[in-house]
């Protein structure tokens, strides 16, 4: 059994604990006093580590260190003992932070409170002795995660059954080995386990549907199970049963139930005790659920096929203070949230066999519609055609309405490039995307370029001159153009002679003295010790946010579900879909996870789909889920250019020389000139 | 497609090289959309306009006749300027095909879109 997973904070408070405890002792030595400098060091690092300033004056507010939900304390026994000192306006108390906030009524109180805490020494419920120690604030602040509702297709239903139906199925399940073990109980690393109707082989993820276990369902399950279908809980019967056991520290790696093993519906009695499961989107939402004694958790649509489930193996959960809030998310309303030992919990998860192919809306978390084979780093130029024909073309396709949406802002030092061409220029945008550098200056003549019809329309549709054709054919004749752009294209060409036949292409298309700006995306995402907009996320200008939302986060998720599915009960042995063959055979593209370093050059990066913006001409009705329902993950081909390659591109053209190349936000730039 | 846009096309059929162009233009729909006079700025398109292929296609499109060449001293002659505005500018052609004159492909014209994509076997050396 592992022991239950603690902040990494933690050793660092411990050993503050200990300095504490010197300090009680009156006289120190030198080498304590050397150590009790060397401690208060460590706590000013945490406390900066944790964005919280302590001030040397008094004020209202203290921050607890040691004294945090994180650290086994609860809410329960901290506010007596801070009463103690004075009239309590609020305890904050952040989930899985070793510290508090508290804020008392006056100066003179948290003053009081200093003088009388700072070292004391308390038994949290775990039973340690922990020290406190205080420092004052100036504010007691937290910043609160943004308010995320329930997963769609997520319920939670309490008290769905009497205690004395609690009692009755707990005692259908004969823990005690079977001597046929018919009902194939396992005693996993984490959990029991055992199975009715079907088993449920952890080797493949999946039940073997022409092999009913003898016996069926629990006989008392009939009766709960026709009236949950009566009472419309659920629109299925179900008929397989994984009955599951945890201990407190006890816990299941977070996971998808494999689409093509059961229904839509999944259904789960949580029986003996509560706990807190984790749903967590492809987007990296985290979302904590309570689940109390008794209830019954439905898992419908998206959170059934997106969302993974799992329970952190602990044996304290944060939850909820007051009692009204029961079941439903845990926020981080950080004013009442206190400890919850955990109990054993016994769930009861109720699934129906599919017996067709799973035809879900997230075709990337579906086994039923995975394709063959992920792609393969192109070997020759027919391959490389076919790979772009189906991880850039056809997605950016299928992606133009949404991908255009997040395509407002023209990147500044482009918009410089155009604006300081002549008046009456003829200029073409190679691959213009929406076209939101064609209408940069009005004194050009401008034409765009695409491979994708949805985008040439949005072009249209912005009145601009521009066409469907292929950056490595473009229909324009040569010597005609007095500057071309090629802006995020180049890069999801396959091969080197590729990319170099798109610039000569480029080339090309320019009279001698004209200039084409190339941008690509470049392998370093930190650049002269600053990192890219794109690694920086979430600090960003909304213009460049909306430029760079390019990939919303949906890698992750695969490698999360093959974990939750093949790794029977453990996360040791995470299979990793971007394996390279052996044997110099071609390998396998990586997936790249957005808004991290790139690990490899050729990479497939993750477009979350967001349906029903703009001229999407794939936005059909979703079905029962809501507005915001976040469709399919779609992947691009991207090759992402090294520092010196685009440069080294270009020079083996004969005919151009580069005027200027630099670094821009993550892309790597070229100005070419023709001889 | 404004004909200065058509004045730019060629086909790239594999082999057809130079002989690509002009493309021979067949209209169903065309629109005349305003656009706002400058001078200076037709002046500075006329010569990098291939002035044979800007004739054919306005001939095409019966928009009446464009001199063989560009009239002396054109970037002062406002009666000329304004006449090769509406040619190159305002003519838009909605619907129709654009041909390669030497290979015979054709490529679509919809919704004022030329499609100019090839298949494989078409642009493979």
């Amino acid at each position: 059994m592992a022991a239950p997973r603690r902040p990494a904070e933690e050793s660092v408070v411990g050993r503050i604990a200990v300095d504490i405890r010197h300090q009680s002792n009156l006289k120190l030595s030198k080498t304590e006093k050397k150590y009790l400098r060397k401690q208060n060091k460590a706590r000013n690092t945490l406390l900066r580590h944790e964005g919280i300033e302590p001030v040397a004056h008094a004020t209202q507010s203290l921050v607890i260190a040691n004294g945090g939900l994180g650290n086994g304390v609860s809410r329960k026994q901290l506010l007596p003992v801070l009463q103690g000192c004075g009239s309590v306006d609020s305890l904050l108390m952040p989930p899985n932070k070793p510290y508090s906030f508290v804020t008392y009524a006056t100066t003179e109180e948290a003053r009081k409170a200093y003088a009388v805490l700072h070292g004391k020494e308390i038994v949290a419920d775990l039973g340690q002795k922990i020290i406190l120690y205080l420092n004052f604030v100036e504010k007691a602040r937290w910043k609160a995660l943004g308010p995320h509702g329930l997963p769609p297709g997520l319920l939670v239903v309490e008290e769905i059954i009497s205690s004395e139906d609690e009692r009755l199925l707990l005692e259908s399940v004969n823990w005690a080995e079977d001597a046929d073990n018919k009902n194939c109980q396992k005693s996993l690393k984490h959990r029991r386990v055992k199975h009715f109707g079907y088993e449920f082989h952890y080797e493949n993820n999946n039940v073997d549907k022409d092999k009913p276990l003898p016996g069926g369902l629990p006989d008392i399950c009939e009766r709960i199970l026709e009236k949950w279908l009566k009472e419309g809980y659920i629109k299925h019967k179900p008929d397989q049963l994984t009955v599951n056991q945890y201990e407190p520290g006890h816990g299941i790696p977070a996971h998808i139930d494999t689409h093509s093993a059961f229904e839509d519906e999944i259904v789960s009695l949580s029986l003996g005790s509560e706990i807190v499961m984790d749903f967590k989107h492809p987007d990296g939402v985290l979302v904590q659920v309570m689940l109390p004694r008794r209830s019954l958790l439905v898992m419908t649509g998206e959170s059934r096929y997106l969302w993974t489930h799992g329970i952190t193996p602990r044996k304290f959960d944060t939850v909820h203070a007051s009692e009204h809030y029961r079941s439903g998310i845990i926020t981080s309303d950080i004013g009442n949230l206190t400890l919850s030992k955990r109990g054993v919990r016994t769930s009861f998860t109720f699934r129906k066999v599919r017996r067709t192919p799973c035809n879900c809306n997230y075709s990337l978390v579906c086994d039923s519609q995975r394709k063959e084979k992920p792609p393969s780093f192109p070997e020759s130029d027919k391959e490389a055609s076919r790979l772009e024909q189906e991880y850039v073309h056809r997605v950016y396709e299928e992606i133009a309405g949404h991908f255009s949406s997040t395509r407002h802002t023209p990147w500044p030092c482009i918009v410089e490039f155009l604006k300081a061409l002549p008046s009456g220029s003829v200029v073409a945008d190679i691959g213009c995307g929406n076209g939101k550098y064609l209408g940069i200056n009005k004194e050009l003549y401008m034409i765009g370029c695409d491979r994708s019809e949805n985008l040439v329309a949005i072009c249209r549709e912005r009145q601009f001159q521009a066409f469907v054709g292929d950056a490595l054919a473009v229909p324009v004749r040569s010597g005609s153009c007095d500057a071309c752009i090629s802006i995020a294209v180049i890069h999801h060409l396959a091969t080197a002679e590729r990319r170099v036949a798109a610039i000569q292409e480029l080339v090309r298309l320019l009279r001698p003295g004209g200039t084409a700006l190339i941008y690509v995306w470049a392998m370093e995402q930190e650049y002269n010790n600053q990192k890219s907009k794109y690694l920086r996320g979430n600090r960003i200008s909304r213009g460049a946010q909306e430029e760079l939302t390019s990939a919303t986060s949906a890698e992750g998720l695969l490698v999360e579900q093959m974990r939750g599915e093949a790794c029977q009960d453990s996360a040791s042995s995470v299979p990793s879909v971007n394996h390279v063959q052996e044997g110099g055979i071609s390998s396998e593209l990586p997936i790249h996870t957005n808004r991290t370093s790139f690990q490899s050059q050729d990479v497939l990066v993750p477009w979350h789909l967001k349906r029903n913006t703009g001229k999407d001409k794939a936005s059909v009705s979703f079905g029962s889920t809501e507005p915001q329902n976040p469709g399919p993950i779609c992947h691009r081909y991207y090759h992402v250019f090294c520092g010196g390659e685009l440069e080294a591109a270009c020079q083996t053209l004969g005919n151009v020389s580069i005027l200027k190349s630099y670094y821009d936000q993550g892309n790597w730039c070229v100005i070419l000139q023709k001889s | 497609m404004k004909l200065l846009t058509h004045n730019l096309l060629t086909s790239h059929v594999r082999g057809v090289g130079p002989r690509g162009f002009p493309l021979r233009l067949q209209a169903t729909e065309v629109r005349i959309n305003p656009v706002e006079f400058n001078p200076d700025f037709v002046a500075r398109m006329i010569p990098k306009v291939e002035w044979a292929a800007l004739r054919e296609a306005a001939n095409t499109l019966q928009l009446g006749e464009v001199p063989t060449e560009p009239v002396e001293g054109y970037e002062r002659d406002e009666a000329f300027l304004r006449k090769m505005h509406h040619v190159l500018l305002e003519v838009d052609v909605l619907e129709g095909t654009l041909q390669c004159p030497e290979s015979g492909r054709l490529f679509p014209i919809s919704r004022g879109i030329p499609n100019m994509l090839l298949n494989d076997d078409e642009t493979e050396s």
